[in-house]
């Protein structure tokens, strides 16, 4: 079975936001969230660089491990998911997320938390598939359709890709050689255990440490 | 013979290129600074050519020990952080850390009480029940305190359930009926918090005077209140409030505002911090919370079953009059010179 992942070649990314846009758009989701977005670091200066930045979809979810309801799962494919039948829209998940994933749509007392949203790799969820009811919760079901996240799809330049994490490695590890640079593949030493000896820097996790 | 003829404008087209090449060469010798014996304008020159690296030497895995904040062209600067680690160290607070205090400190408050219960039992009246009433806590005092003590036990109730019971109660309850008890409980702690601050508020400005220190308050101290000492006579002295109480007092106040702001920062993401000030406001307000939770038991031990004659106080508003002579003379002597004392002439017998 496939590990699905997500890659930023930021030597690739020219911040276009196609990736935001196209995601807001395929999922209809609710006004304030952006599933996905482009930071820029460095920016106007030297080193500059793009990221498009979305949930990991982590192995050890530190979102799953912190939330009270207990509302996550991963699929099959690796891919976490989470109820908003269970979740009570605490800011848990959000507070422990590396990557800012988990939004809140502004909609209870105080102006406080809502049903938390993050990015689904379009694969819906809890819901049967492809059903209205998962569509109005959580956006298309790309991944049951046999498509990719429409973020990396949309694309033009290949710089965000989306697939199995044994491909995107491949695929990356080749076109940096061939460049002769490359900034590495963003958040993986902190959503990922890495999957072979030498693959990971000092922040990467090595293999068996979760 | 087809086959060759089918590759005759192939030929052709190679031949020409051929051809060309050195009208192209030419073309290239004809560049700027070429004349002059190859030099590039400089920061023009070209790298030297390397051999390309295998693809076993590129990193995947790059290190990110800090934050990393950058510019976003959306409106939500929140999102511009774009890799926190911190939330790495949060989740092992709430995970590991906070369970290891919490269940320290309250399950260990518990066992004191409880072994304190054995050993000394409920602390009489010395001299028994007189049965004539000193007025202590006045109406407005009672719903001062007693606003700040329900909200307090409802916010501590919801909290816990949001904070442990995953643990406990889905086991018990399942995620479906959990989720409808946190939903409540989440509500019920955010809309705790208003009646919680308004009796606390209250509460400071009633009885700040007389919770300001004194020098009663050492020689309270030094003997634990006579808590910790069988021979029940012994009461150290105190005004109306002694050290004990009063060292609640300010507990609850300091911590209580602490809480507020804490609270107020979680219940409002992003309108004061972000995430990192979150995170931070998360472990004060949990940490303080086990704190005032353990506090708050020993509060309500010694309210209740702990006394004899001290639920009165709070519950009826007025003191047995030798409870009032024994646990709070000072204050007594000066309620019965203010002639709040009971009608004199009734005095009971045995009262001396």
């Amino acid at each position: 079975m496939a590990r699905m992942k997500f890659l930023c070649d930021s030597e690739r990314c020219i911040e276009c936001n196609a990736c935001v846009t196209a995601c807001k758009n395929e999922h209809e989701v609710p006004w304030g969230i952006n599933r996905r977005r482009v930071v820029t670091l460095n920016d106007g200066q030297p080193g500059e660089r793009s990221i498009s930045m979305a949930c990991m979809h982590c192995d050890d979810a530190p979102c799953a491990a912190v939330c009270p309801v207990d509302c996550f799962y991963q699929t099959a494919d690796g891919v976490v998911l989470h109820s908003k039948d269970l979740c009570i829209g605490c800011g848990y998940c959000f507070y422990a997320c590396p990557f800012g994933a988990p939004q809140y749509p502004r909609t209870t007392n105080f102006g406080g938390r809502g049903k938390m949203d993050k990015c689904t790799f379009c694969a819906g969820g809890p819901e049967e598939d492809l059903t209205p009811i998962e569509y109005q919760k959580y956006g298309t079901n790309r991944l049951a359709e046999g498509k990719l996240p429409l973020c990396a799809e949309m694309c033009s330049t290949r710089a965000l890709m989306a697939g199995d994490g044994e491909v995107l490695a491949e695929l990356y590890t080749d076109r940096a050689a061939r460049r002769g640079y490359g900034s590495g593949a963003w958040g993986w030493s902190t959503a990922y255990v890495a999957d072979q000896p030498g693959t990971y820097a000092p922040g990467g996790r090595p293999i068996g440490e979760s | 013979m087809p086959r060759i003829r089918a590759f005759a404008p192939v030929a052709a087209f190679l031949l020409a290129l051929l051809l060309a090449a050195p009208a192209l060469a030419q073309v290239e010798v004809e560049g700027p600074g070429a004349g002059e014996g190859g030099t590039v304008a400089p920061g023009l020159e070209l790298p030297a050519p390397e051999a390309e690296p295998p693809a076993a030497d590129v990193q995947l895995y790059m290190p990110e020990e800090d934050q990393l904040i950058g510019r976003l062209t959306i409106p939500n600067r929140s999102l511009a952080t774009l890799v926190q680690p911190e939330g790495r160290t949060w989740r092992a607070f709430r995970m590991e850390t906070l369970f290891w205090i919490a269940g320290i400190v309250i399950l260990g408050t518990l066992a004191a009480l409880a072994a304190f219960y054995f050993w000394r039992g409920t602390i009489r009246i010395d001299r028994g029940r007189s049965d004539r009433w000193v007025p202590r806590f006045n109406g407005l005092e009672r719903f001062a305190h007693w606003t700040t003590a329900l909200s307090f036990i409802a916010l501590a109730l919801t909290g816990l359930i949001v904070t442990f019971g995953r643990f406990l109660l889905i086991p018990l309850m399942g995620h479906d009926a959990f989720t409808a008890t946190s939903e409540v409980s989440k509500n019920l702690h955010n809309f705790s918090s208003v009646p919680f601050v308004l009796g606390l508020v209250l509460m400071l400005a009633l009885w700040i005077r007389d919770n300001l220190p004194t020098r009663a308050d050492l020689v309270w101290l030094k003997h634990g209140g006579g808590m910790f000492s069988r021979n029940a006579s012994f009461h150290p002295e105190s005004g109306r409030f002694n050290a004990g109480q009063k060292g609640i007092f300010w507990a609850v106040v300091l911590g209580g505002i602490a809480m507020t702001v804490t609270g107020i920062m979680l219940m409002t993401p992003f309108y004061v911090t972000g995430v990192s000030g979150m995170q931070i406001a998360h472990v004060v307000h949990a940490i303080l919370a086990a704190l005032m939770i353990a506090m708050i038991l020993g509060h309500i031990y010694i309210g209740t079953i702990g006394m004899e004659g001290a639920f009165d106080a709070m519950g009826k508003g007025e003191v047995d009059e030798n409870w009032a002579i024994e646990h709070h003379r000072g204050w007594y002597e000066a309620q019965r010179d203010a002639g709040r004392q009971p009608a004199p002439g009734t005095r009971p017998a045995g009262a001396d």
